[in-house]
């Protein structure tokens, strides 16, 4: 199948600002793709570039099989694009939002009104239809954002940060959401700094950091090459972590010293731990868990993801 | 849900068909669209819009007909045809100065809120309509607002006799637009290029909007005042409005402007601003 976003070493630049760094992806239909990266790793600004808003400065970018340099208007209008920033005309009812929204695209008035019906169900908004948006929570804001994002029926939905600043709740029931139109086949692309959103949405993702890809693969694939199944997060206090992270080094291949505690990378986390305290080292906490893309995140860079 | 809300992986058509499909009418049509939607907007305050567009009017022509030409006794403007009533004189000023006033709501606290405040023409941006479409659009919107106003002094000035041609006033209206848009675009423009609001539109309001009104010939003809002070009103789309106005309601004395003149100030104004307007629109939001 041919792919519905094609980049090969799209750069862009502000003045002498690298923002994003000769990156090469392609998204396939139907497929899940993320873009992980801590603050300021190019993340929006590869999505404006994706979405036709921004000119790449050089490289190539294919979006539905036409550049969007000289095809802007044909490619947004099949995109629905959930901005980092939400944008919601707050003045206007939850549901005139989706109606004016979906007029921009040329859609006649009596369809935009019946797709709105519908999106407010899917994005359990329909009691809120005549309320002011300025009265919605932050987790409703962002499913009418979402909802606004699929007035066109879009080919690709856009995401940024969807659920950076909600509470756990709200996020799962975006993603929930979220989950639903990737069961139906919607092609998403993704960017986030959350590792768990990563995990949870994406099929194959791209780690970026200074506006290049580190590395590439589904969540599990990325883990399995360049982390351990299990991690033992050991915390000695932090004025002990680093010099005890020397004393434990051998036990492991791989460990990695943060502020607040030690990680040792291991298949079997309880057999090091059982070891470790063979040493007669008692740590305040000790804790097994699997890896996750953090620790690819960490590897790769030699920093957390969300500092 | 009957309709998908997205497309699948399965749909056979193609994609780029597709999209070239879906831009035929936003390209067309984009500017519509967000006038369409700017004047959703005005809807909000479309209260303000209808007692100020008929009030305003009313009170002046009220006011200035009843109360303050009863006190000249000597008129104070010719026409072609010799001295003029006072209400007569003032009627195509006080129109243009509600237009402009028009202009100075709406191109600049909107035009905030749109780059800004609440980001609408990023949300704006990222559907088909380009940048242009979305100046154009926000310039349509206050078309309509102007007209509503303009047309309504219109009627009253008519209906109070407040014009020496009644043909003359169905053309006014056409005229005070003009100059709203002579104030409004490079104003527009303005406004677009502003990244942190620290009180400039007050400025513009005290140092810019009373000025004009007060030194354009609104209330005497701008002759009257000191030689020095009357370039005011040659820069100011008020004067050149209200001149243009005078001519339509009862012919220009001898030694005016001509009529093309102002015109022309004016058009070049509105031009200028428009031109300077869009490209920040583009510069920003691209
Ligand atoms: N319009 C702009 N002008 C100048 N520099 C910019 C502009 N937009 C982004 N940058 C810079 O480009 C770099 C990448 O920014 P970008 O917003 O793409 O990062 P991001 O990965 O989305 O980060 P975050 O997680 O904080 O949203 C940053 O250093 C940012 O300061
Ligand atoms: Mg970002």
């Amino acid at each position: 199948m041919t792919p519905v976003i094609q980049a090969r070493a799209l750069t862009k630049t502000y003045g002498e600002l690298v923002a994003v760094d000769g990156i090469d992806f392609e998204v396939a239909p139907g497929e899940s793709f993320g873009l992980l990266g801590p603050n300021g790793a190019g993340k929006s600004t590869s999505m404006r570039m994706i979405g036709a808003v921004s000119q790449r400065t050089s490289g190539e970018l294919t979006v539905l099989g036409l550049d969007p340099d000289t095809h802007g208007p044909e490619i947004r209008s099949r995109l629905g694009v959930v901005p980092q920033e939400d944008n919601l005309d707050t003045e206007l009812t939850v549901r005139d939002n989706l109606i004016v929204y979906g007029r921009y695209f040329g859609i006649p008035r009596p369809v935009c009104a019946a797709r709105a019906t519908e999106l407010l169900d899917f994005a359990e908004l329909a009691d809120k239809a005549k309320v002011k948006v300025d009265e919605l929570s932050g987790g409703m804001k962002r499913r009418l954002t979402i909802a606004r994002a699929l007035i066109n029926e879009p080919a690709v939905l856009m995401l940024d940060e969807p659920t950076t600043g909600l509470d756990p709740q709200a996020r799962h029931v975006l993603w929930d959401r979220l989950f639903r139109l990737k069961e139906r086949g919607t092609t998403l692309v993704v960017t986030t700094h959350y590792m768990d959103e990563a995990e949870q949405l994406c099929d194959r993702l791209v780690v970026v950091d200074h506006g290049r890809i580190m590395a590439e693969g589904s969540p599990a694939d990325l883990i399995r090459t360049y982390s351990t199944r299990e991690v033992l997060e050991l915390r000695f206090g932090s004025t002990r972590n680093a010099q005890m992270a020397v004393e434990l080094a051998d036990l492991v291949d791989r460990h990695e010293v943060l502020p607040d505690r030690v990680l040792l990378y291991a298949d079997d986390g309880e057999a090091v731990l059982a070891r470790v305290r063979d040493r007669g080292l008692d740590p305040t906490t000790s804790l097994v868990r699997r890896s996750s893309l953090e620790d690819v995140f960490l590897r790769l860079t030699g920093r957390s993801l969300i500092e | 849900m009957s309709v998908d809300p997205a497309r699948t992986a399965t749909d056979e058509l193609s994609y780029r068909d597709e999209a070239l499909a879906a831009a035929v009418r936003p390209r067309r049509f984009g500017a519509w669209y967000v006038a369409e939607h700017r004047l959703r907007s005005m809807r909000a305050y479309g209260g303000t819009i209808v007692i100020g567009g008929i009030g305003q009017p009313l009170l002046y022509l009220l006011g200035i007909g009843l109360g303050l030409a009863a006190f000249l006794d000597q008129p104070i403007a010719s026409g072609a045809h010799g001295p003029v009533s006072y209400l007569w004189f003032v009627a195509p000023a006080l129109m243009a100065s509600a237009t402009i006033t028009v202009a100075l709501d709406e191109f600049t606290y909107a035009v905030l809120e749109g780059f800004k405040w609440r980001r609408l023409f990023w949300a704006m941006n990222a559907s088909p309509v380009s940048p242009q479409q979305i100046a154009t659009g926000m310039v349509i919107a206050v078309i309509g607002r102007m007209a509503f106003v303009a047309v309504a002094y219109g009627v009253l000035v008519v209906l109070f006799g407040a014009t020496g041609s009644v043909l003359g006033a169905l053309v006014t209206p056409f005229v005070a637009i003009l100059g709203g848009l002579a104030f409004g675009l490079p104003l527009l423009a303005y406004s677009a290029s502003i990244k942190n609001e620290t009180g400039q539109f007050a400025v513009v309001q005290r140092f810019i909007f009373t000025p004009l009104f007060l030194f354009s010939g609104t209330f005497y003809p701008l002759a009257t005042l000191p030689i020095w002070l009357q370039p005011i009103g040659w820069v100011s789309p008020l004067w050149h409005a209200a001149e243009v106005g005078r001519t339509l309601s009862y012919g220009s004395p001898p030694g005016a402007w001509p009529v093309w003149a102002h015109l022309l100030v004016l058009l070049v104004m509105a031009a200028v601003g428009w031109a300077v307007g869009r490209r920040i629109f583009v510069a920003r939001l691209r």
